[in-house]
């Protein structure tokens, strides 16, 4: 028993090591200045010269765009999850319960429209923004972006809402109440912590993409962040490292402290539907 | 009289609603119409657009049969991205399904410190991949590659002497090693150029996918082990399964079926991906890692041949379908038992 107390540190503790690497780095770059950085023989683990110093994280939000990016994204995330949850919910609903059979059938179809990726439908649907008259506009991303995050909510609420007691449902029916308003005053506020779960990963899901951002949107106001840091912040051979690196990091860690808040709730909701 | 016709129209449709299967149709429409719309019609756009001669600028084409497809194939720089693609996505899944197999293990029982390690494991997985991405460019820079910084330099200072390049080319760079696999001693006065050169370049972008992938592998893994019923491992207890005997005779073939959808989504998440190898390498050096999707890119939108882009990125089709068909049996499976 000793000896398996301390295994876990061992062998998770290296991994979590090198897969947590690149953002403690991210860290120590962003604070440096570039006397600092851009000398081969400063020790690159120590600060010098200046360091720390959050320039870098000022120069981000003065003079760049960046504060315009993270906004877009947000506004692009608010809609993409409101659109999402109009949709899923009523969907996931309606095929754990009152749909038999066909509907856990039909579940996996549309979940596996999942698997489609962005990179097999982006060039049509560039040429289809552009018929529209929607390039370089954000309404184009908020149009295209509910068709990875709608199959994948589904399939998520349809497992969440497998898991709560039909009798409530049925208690609620017995009461007088339509099934609609059963759905909406009993089920909904109940599966508040799955709906929860389907708001935050649909988010980050909006927060990630790059392919559509990239085709679609050219302006740089216009840009999410995923897209605008890599292609307005490099600018030709002249790599601001220490602003990259701050604009890198700013997301990336409250969206990671929310995954790990709701991971549990995700595993529940991602095996329940049939993969169990 | 007028009163009551539009009474009793509203009470119809207030009984439909009551009817499940007219109330699950109504629920499910809308969500249905949409991906139709959205996923469903540009796919078959896409496989229009492949057949035809269509460049940017117009929706339309000249009907040119296989020819997109065809031509691709011959290309060289399109044999290279199959081929890059195929190795990419073997290897990198191979990596992770054996580290996080290894992961999900150990972080299934509760220890002290667990929050924290899993939140590190988690973070490749919840950043930005676009951003995280970035990060590696710098870790992996021509110059200041902290890397090469960390293997050329005495870690420990005072002696005896201790530079990790040593150790690195002591384990690999032995002589009768294969020729393609291009590893030569590492010189600290000319550290490796990770990305300038292809079979590095090509590493770097399975260690980017790899590191990736694993957190989202290890939380499937997680899941799989959480639904393991409490009795199993008691009766395991009782005939004396413990240790490897145990993982191989009872945890293995329990974990299997969640390990097959693991991998399947890694399999479409890594052959699928474009960011990576965008922001990397953009298929340099001398497009010699190039994907099928960032060829398919550079084909139908920087160079304008959409027909050609959308023929090229086809190619991925079997693959996914595939795919669909091993989830679809597979899931038929669960549900029966």
């Amino acid at each position: 028993m000793r000896r398996s107390a301390i295994t876990p540190y061992l062998i998770v503790g290296p991994i979590a090591l090198v897969l947590a690497y690149p953002f403690y780095w991210m860290l120590w770059t962003a604070l440096k200045t570039d006397a600092d950085l851009y000398n081969v023989d400063n020790n690159p683990y120590g600060f010098g010269n200046g360091s720390p110093t959050d320039r870098n994280f000022r120069f981000l939000f003065e003079e760049t765009e960046y504060g315009q990016w993270l906004q877009n994204t947000v506004v692009v995330g608010i809609v993409v999850v409101i659109i999402t949850l109009v949709l899923a919910l009523p969907a996931g609903y309606a095929l754990a319960r009152l749909s038999g059979s066909w509907g856990q059938t039909m579940g996996i179809g549309i979940f596996l429209t999942y698997l489609v990726p962005p990179t097999l439908l982006f060039l049509p649907m560039s040429r289809v923004v552009s018929e529209l008259g929607l390039q370089n506009r954000l309404l184009a991303l908020m149009v295209v972006y509910p068709s990875f995050t709608v199959p994948f909510s589904i399939w998520l609420m349809m497992g969440f809402f497998k898991t709560i007691p039909r009798e409530l449902e049925d208690a609620a029916l017995i009461d007088g109440a339509s099934r609609l308003g059963s759905l909406v005053r009993v089920v909904f506020p109940i599966s508040l912590p799955g709906i929860l779960t389907v708001v935050i990963f649909s988010f980050s899901l909006v927060v990630n993409e790059f392919v559509y951002a990239v085709t679609f949107i050219s302006t740089s106001a216009n840009r999410t962040v995923s897209a605008g840091v890599p292609t307005e912040l490099i600018r030709g051979d002249v790599f601001y490292w220490g602003a990259l690196m701050a604009a890198a990091l700013i997301p990336s860690i409250p969206l990671a402290l929310l995954y790990n808040t709701f991971l549990d709730r995700f595993i529940a909701g991602f095996t329940g539907g049939a993969f169990r | 009289m007028e009163v009551a016709a539009p009474a009793r129209a509203r009470g119809r449709w207030r009984d439909a609603l009551e009817e499940r299967r007219f109330l699950a149709g109504v629920l499910i429409a809308p969500a249905v119409l949409f991906i139709a719309v959205l996923v469903l019609a540009p796919l078959l756009l896409a496989i229009y657009l492949s057949l035809t001669d269509a460049t940017a600028g117009s929706l339309s084409g000249d009907f040119v049969g296989l020819r997109n497809y065809t031509e691709a194939w011959d290309s060289p720089n399109f044999r290279r991205a199959l081929r890059n693609t195929v190795i990419f996505t073997v290897i990198s899944q191979i990596v992770v399904l054996l580290v996080a197999g290894v992961l999900a293990h150990q972080l299934a029982k509760p220890f002290r410190g667990r929050w924290i390690l899993r939140f590190f494991v988690l973070l490749p997985w919840a950043a930005p991949i676009a951003l995280g991405t970035i990060g590696f460019l710098w870790i992996f820079d021509s110059l200041f590659s902290v890397v090469n910084w960390t293997l050329v330099h005495d870690l420990f200072p005072g002696p005896p002497e201790f530079k990790p390049y040593e150790v690195v080319n002591w384990l690999f760079a032995r002589p009768g090693l294969p020729d393609w696999l291009e590893i030569k001693p590492i010189d600290p006065f000319a550290p490796p150029q990770w990305l300038g050169q292809s079979t590095l370049a090509m590493a770097a972008i399975i260690f980017v996918h790899t590191w990736r992938i694993i957190p989202f592998a290890t939380v499937i893994f997680l899941a799989g082990l959480a639904s393991i019923p409490a009795e199993v491992e008691d009766a395991a207890k009782v005939d004396g399964a413990i240790g490897l005997k145990k993982f191989w005779y009872v945890t293995l073939p329990l974990q299997l079926p969640i390990a097959t959808v693991a991998l399947l989504f890694g399999i479409v998440f890594t052959a699928t991906d474009m960011t990576v190898v965008y922001i990397l390498t953009h298929g340099g050096p001398f497009n010699s890692t190039h994907m099928l999707t960032t060829w398919a890119f550079d084909t139908g939108i920087n160079s304008a041949a959409l027909g050609q882009g959308a023929a090229i990125s086809l190619y991925l089709l079997p693959v996914l379908i595939l795919v669909a068909v091993l989830m679809l049996r597979f899931a038929r499976k669960v549900e029966v038992s």
